[in-house]
């Protein structure tokens, strides 16, 4: 049948045209569908152009030491930078954080010490206006440190907190990009202008601080307006169609990151969003299917050319510049609708038509219930690329209580427009075992940190003695690192605050304050071996624990095995039961996840010998994994067990990250398709939270390390979200090949 | 002497997809009295060397991964050879069944008598190891006679239950088209045959000869290349439905 152009249809009405509320124009509006992968399209000529260009900048940046250019004129906000483009005749949607693309812009509010030291590294200088400027103006980290005390200090340079994000943007907030499509920037400012009105009645701290922080809201939408018009782009309006849709939600997403560097900042759940624009668009017959796939790559190239400006010291932390453009897809309604669209399947579809990618982070909400042929399209790009992360659908949607939630950095689950979540980093859990068993002195210089901690008595370790000053060593960390995210989250509101984001959540939204936890599995380990076996601790000449012997077998984690399973758990369970013990800032509510990123490297690095027998140094495993090696009753036994870590204990996410050869999927593809599908499906059954899937081989993986130059696009997940190869240092390299293959002959 | 209720095992593998249909549980058996010549696990040969357990351990661990089999995984006893713990099998293949669990057994045949056809009544799909269809052959390969695994595949096609054929490829030892052919026409009208997975032989049990401090006689014997196994794969396409390279 011939398409016939015709008007398009009008929306189906409902909440949504009295109150700011997308979640409804979804419901509303969505259609579900439960085909396969077959109506996919290829690039268009202009896709393929455009990316060759992108490509070739790339090359340019990993030529030139991994990063491109700086402006080092220009303090970066919504409007502080002209126009870019890629190739402005082809583009279908524009927009440029600086005015060259990979380009890279300061953002100085977060420590300008910092910005300042990431521009020296590279060879050059922070231009004096810009410097002068911070003479007079105070930023967040400067006014971190104000408030730190002592002990705070000594607990973060010996290693038990890290990653704080004391001295650059925090992230995770997750504005509501597809706002500014729906509404357009004027009905959101009236609506912003009528909250800050009803903030009234006796004026508290809060209520005054509201005020003020709505006020800058409303600027931001300002501002976003006049960055779209040097786009020549009407943002004042709601879009009208398709390209105006995906053009609208980027914009409001590139006003988010040129205002902040946030470690992590997602683009949320976009995708069911537009595609209702594009599916009435195909009906109405004003684009092709291939007009659509474009439009969705275009968009996604832009994603994947996001960048940031950090310093090395930043890098050795978070291996391979990354920037967590995390986009959730799929997943159910509540009433039982999927919420998978053909849109779903055209973002999945950008890993072929633009190559593997670690970005945007591609986030699968994983419910039993999915279409099978959406289920199939996933298990085969996984395969294909690599480039996937999974997560459970069915226990956040009941959990949590909604469907309309985006994944924030790695895992942590974030309602979209109704919450914000308030990044915390990890502390090395390891460490604080450390300091149990050294009477509360840091395991290699002997700093003590903890009071009371009471000497350990006899040749091997006693069980009991070592769980009591655990427990307690725990509950000393969790009233320090509390301290700690408490002066962080005030100070970063006063001087870093997320204008633009906010400007498309709701006023004065919930908030979660996101913990975390790194080492779990060496710590199951090495309280299992004291437990099953007998451990007996060397001490150097101070009395500090410099290497431990083992006699004996012992339970390891990740065998499916309660004996050592269940002491995850319950020192999962106790130490948030430790965080939540302390009053928050903002009266945030306590989460917490059990995650390293790709600083697992880091964390072996920083930390002594431990029971279960890992020599001082040596990686952990990443996230909640089970360590290398150790899981020897092959993958499902090892999902099993991280399967039963309590979700409410972590809800921050419990990441998982598992690396296959293709053939251990299966002996062809269409068994490998299945067999990934019912390992998602079990998996996610078992109440597992998160799994990364690699398929790669270990052939492929040493000549990539050997001669990075050969596979600029080779994307393997670690951890929480995908990275590229070739952006990672020698030593993350080396680390993800020895990392548990799980192959079967 | 195996304590009741006890299978020896020599290890355990749960995420198996190369052993019966879907994600499975495979459990090697320890004890095997073949001794082929390019046996990639020799150290499951002693009947009394890897560990023992518990069968209600081992269902207890198949439900556990129960939610991973989905329509089509399940429980496989690989080996070794299973078939020298037959009652103890039985006992647990039995509960696997009552636990909704299917079952396949990894058998190289050495052995029919009432209790394996027991066994076999309660085995879902029966993965039989055809090591040569010629005896002398068979002999050379394995050290025993191929009788005993024709009586088994007969016994079974009686039955009318599910049977996967295996073959292991080694160049110069199992891939003498003529035999190829001979196979394929003793077992072409056997109904209970649903798939022949062919086995590229490979060197990876290599190690463990040496460790166990045995002569390996395949040191110039390469694993088959892939247009060998196009061929050989043609050959049984004559006479099976499914074949496939493992």
């Amino acid at each position: 049948m011939d398409a016939i152009i015709s008007t398009p249809a009008p929306f189906a009405t409902g909440r949504w045209q009295q109150h700011i509320d997308v979640r409804d124009f979804i419901q509303q509006n969505l259609t579900p569908y439960t085909g396969d992968a077959s109506f996919l399209e290829g690039p268009t000529k202009a896709t393929q152009q455009l990316w060759q260009l992108c490509l070739d900048a790339l090359k340019a940046e990993r030529d030139n030491g991994g990063c491109l250019s700086i402006d080092t004129d220009t303090i970066s906000t919504i409007t502080s930078h002209a126009p870019g483009y890629i190739n402005r005749d082809l583009e279908k949607i524009v927009g440029l954080q600086t005015n060259q693309l990979l380009r890279r812009a300061m953002k100085p509010f977060g420590g300008f010490r910092v910005v300042d030291g990431a521009v020296k590294e590279k060879g050059q200088q922070v231009a004096q206006h810009v410097r002068e400027v911070f003479e007079y103006v105070k930023d967040h980290n400067s006014a971190v440190f104000q408030a730190y005390d002592p002990e705070i200090l000594a607990f973060r340079s010996k290693g038990v907190l890290t990653g704080l994000p004391d001295n650059y943007a925090r992230g995770r907030i997750i504005g509501d990009y597809r706002r500014l499509a729906l509404y357009g920037a004027n009905a959101l400012i009236a609506a912003k202008k009528a909250d800050k009105l009803a903030i009234d009645g006796e004026l508290t701290e809060h209520t005054i601080r509201l005020r003020e922080e709505v006020s800058m809201q409303i600027k931001a939408l300002e501002d976003i307006k006049a960055m779209g018009a040097m786009y020549g782009l009407d943002l004042s309006r709601p879009a009208q169609n398709a390209q105006e849709a995906v053009q609208w939600v980027y914009m409001a997403y590139l006003a988010a990151v040129k205002e902040q560097d946030g470690a992590a900042m997602s683009l949320g759940n976009a995708s069911a969003f537009l595609d209702i624009y594009i599916e009435r668009d195909l009906q109405a017959g004003l684009i092709t299917e291939a007009e659509a796939q474009e439009l969705v790559d275009h968009f996604v190239m832009k994603l994947r050319m996001i960048r940031h400006l950090r310093p090395g010291a930043y890098d050795d932390i978070f291996g391979g510049d990354p920037t967590w453009v995390t986009e959730a897809i799929g997943g159910q309604l509540a009433d039982g609708r999927t919420k998978v669209t053909k849109t779903a399947f055209r973002f999945l579809q950008t890993l072929y038509n633009l190559g593997a990618s670690p970005e945007p982070n591609l986030t699968v909400l994983w419910s039993n219930q999915l279409p099978e042929g959406f289920k199939a399209f996933c298990a085969q790009v996984s395969i294909d690329t690599s480039s996937i992360q999974y997560e459970n659908d069915d226990m956040m949607r009941e959990c949590r209580g909604t469907d309309d939630y985006g994944i924030a950095c790695c895992v942590s689950h974030q309602e979209i427009g109704k919450r914000i979540q308030f990044f915390g980093a990890r502390t090395n859990l390891v460490k604080t075992l450390l300091l149990a068993l050294n009477e509360g002195r840091e395991e290699k210089e002997g700093t003590t940190l903890l009071k009371g901690i009471a000497p350990l008595e006899g040749e091997y370790l006693d069980y009991d003695a070592v769980m009591a000053n655990f427990k307690k060593s725990m509950d000393e960390v969790a009233r320090v690192y509390t301290k700690a995210m408490n002066i962080i989250h005030y100070m970063h509101d006063k001087y870093y605050y997320e204008k633009a984001q906010l400007a498309l959540i709701d006023t004065d939204p919930g908030i979660d304050i996101a913990y975390g936890a790194a080492g779990i599995s060496i710590i199951a380990d090495s309280l299992s071996a004291i437990k099953h076996a007998k451990v007996k601790a060397i001490r150097n000449e101070a009395g500090l624990t410099e290497g431990f012997e083992v006699t004996g077998e012992y339970p390891m984690f990740g065998n499916d095995d309660d004996r050592v399973d269940q002491i995850a758990c319950e020192i999962t369970d106790y130490f948030f039961a430790a965080l939540r013990s302390h009053k928050t800032y903002k009266n945030a509510t306590h989460t917490m996840s059990l995650l390293t990123i790709t600083s697992n490297v880091m964390y072996g690095k920083m930390t002594g010998a431990t029971p279960d027998g890992r020599l001082a140094g040596e990686p952990f495993a990443p996230g909640a994994n089970p360590m290398h090696g150790r899981d020897v009753n092959g993958a499902i036994a090892s999902l099993n067990s991280v399967a039963k870590f309590d979700y409410n204990s972590a809800m921050d996410g419990i990441s998982n990250t598992m690396s296959l050869v293709p053939k251990s999927l299966g002996h062809n593809k269409a068994a490998q398709v299945e067999n990934l599908t019912d390992l998602l499906d079990g998996y996610f059954a078992k109440k597992g939270f998160h799994l990364n899937v690699n398929v790669l081989d270990r052939d492929m993986l040493m000549d990539a390390y050997e001669h990075p130059e050969k596979y600029p696009q080779l994307t393997i997940r670690v951890s929480g979200y995908a990275v590229n190869f070739s952006r990672l240092s020698k030593n993350h390299q080396l680390e993800v090949i020895t990392r548990t293959f799980h192959e079967n002959m | 002497m195996v304590a009741a209720h006890h299978l020896r095992i020599h290890s355990i593998e749960s995420f198996g997809t190369h052993d019966g249909p879907g994600i499975r549980l495979v459990i090697f058996a320890q004890g095997c009295q073949f001794r082929c010549l390019y046996c990639a696990n020799p150290d499951t040969w002693d009947p009394h060397g890897g560990r023992e357990m518990h069968i209600d351990e081992i269902v207890q661990l198949a439900i556990s991964q129960q939610p991973f089999f989905g329509k089509r995984g399940g429980v496989t006893i690989s080996g070794g050879e299973p078939t020298l713990q037959r009652v103890v099998l039985l006992e647990l293949f039995q509960q696997l069944h009552a636990a909704g669990i299917n079952t396949a057994l990894d058998s190289n045949g050495r052995l029919l008598n009432d209790e394996v056809k027991d066994l076999l009544a309660e085995t879902d799909y029966l993965l039989l190891d055809v090591k040569h269809i010629n005896d002398d052959w068979h002999k050379q390969l394995t050290g025993v006679s191929n009788e005993s695994v024709l009586q088994v595949a007969a016994y079974r096609e009686q039955t009318g239950k599910e049977m996967w054929l295996r073959y292991v490829l080694v160049p110069g030892w199992s891939d003498q088209p003529e035999y190829l052919h001979q196979l394929g026409r003793h077992f072409a009208h056997y109904k209970s045959i649903k798939k022949l997975e062919i086995q590229p032989y490979h060197r990876l049990g290599v190690h463990k000869w040496e460790v166990l401090n045995m002569p390996y006689q395949l040191n110039d014997v390469p694993p088959p290349t892939q247009t060998q196994l196009n061929e050989v794969a043609t050959i049984f396409r004559q006479y099976f439905t499914e074949v496939v390279i493992n």
